[in-house]
């Protein structure tokens, strides 16, 4: 059987993957999906944990973390929306100002 | 058997995450984190945790991801372009990621090697969800309902049309200038001409001359 050490290490390089898209990608969008990437990342160790501790809350709490990654997307995009309707670009470098 | 489908999918979901990274066109990115993510709904399946990769599948393939792709092309996202970056940053990024990889995956490594779990077969039924849900986890669960609404409401106010903005052509490289940028233009104070024709800022404050400093 596959041990947890394996699972769990799966699980660091996608969120290490992911923190790595954060930091290099430069359009809003591209580092929107790596948030959700380091999500996944963390969902997998949850899942993990439950299946080998025999108990059920990781389960749970991955059904928690995906409700509020769906109300962050809608969020998110709508925020993402709305800069690019007033800027005019997608590019981090130029929408490093709140105000206009 | 498992073994053989663990290392499978864990590969699809590494590369998943890897092509994410590389891609520069943020619809490939997208369609790569779905990959990523029926690459673990699998996994999820292999861990007996049937509802977590149903709603994988449903909730973020399905929803979530299918929201990204519909705003990426409703905003025509193009590559952006390869960013400036200094000589420090590039050559000490990369090693400082590889780092927090080997540093994360050893730490696992070294506390969870020796963790005496035995992974029988622990399958989570959908009516154990439930009851957890709904008696133990009734206050979360109600709460994220609340959260869910303000959500929507939030969302909708703010990708809300308003009639005076036309739509305008996307740039992602260097966004056309503006005329009113400049802080001193948008003031209220009159211009005025010297004798060249030339505006004079009165809105800034006026050097004292020599003999005012004197006196």
């Amino acid at each position: 059987m596959i041990p947890l050490s394996y699972y769990l290490i799966l699980s660091v390089l996608l969120f290490c993957l992911g923190v790595a898209g954060f930091l290099l990608k430069t359009d809003v969008i591209s580092i929107f999906i790596s948030i959700e990437l380091m999500l996944n990342g963390v969902n997998l160790s949850f899942v993990a944990f439950s299946h080998f501790l025999k108990q059920i809350n990781g389960n749970i709490f991955v059904f928690f973390v995906m409700v509020v990654a769906a109300a962050e997307a809608a969020v998110g995009l709508a925020i993402i929306v709305s800069v690019v309707r007033n800027r005019h670009t997608l590019s981090i470098d130029k929408i490093s100002l709140m105000r206009d | 058997m498992y073994p053989v489908l663990f290392f499978i999918f864990a590969g699809l979901a590494v590369a998943g995450a890897i092509s994410l990274l590389v891609q520069r066109q943020p619809i490939y990115s997208a369609l790569s984190l779905v990959a990523v993510m029926g690459a673990l709904a699998a996994l999820y399946l292999l861990l007996g945790a049937e509802f977590v990769a149903a709603i994988q599948i449903i909730v973020y393939a399905g929803a979530i991801m299918v929201l990204f792709v519909f705003v990426i092309m409703l905003l025509n996202a193009q590559p952006a372009e390869a960013p400036g970056r200094s000589r420090v940053a590039r050559a000490l990024g990369y090693p400082l990621l590889g780092i927090l990889i080997a540093e994360l995956g050893g730490m696992v490594a070294a506390h969870f090697q020796n963790v005496k779990l035995t992974s029988g077969e622990y399958v989570v039924h959908v009516a154990q969800i439930g009851d957890a849900l709904f008696r133990s986890y009734l206050l979360p669960f109600e709460a994220t309902s609340i959260l869910f609404l303000a959500g929507i409401l939030g969302a909708v106010l703010l990708a809300a049309h308003t009639e005076d903005e036309a739509p305008g052509k996307l740039y992602i490289g260097e966004a056309p200038p503006e005329p009113n940028l400049i802080p001193y233009d948008s003031t209220e104070g009159s211009t005025t001409y010297n004798g060249a024709g030339q505006p004079v800022r009165t809105d800034l404050p006026a050097h004292p001359s020599s003999e005012e400093v004197r006196s």
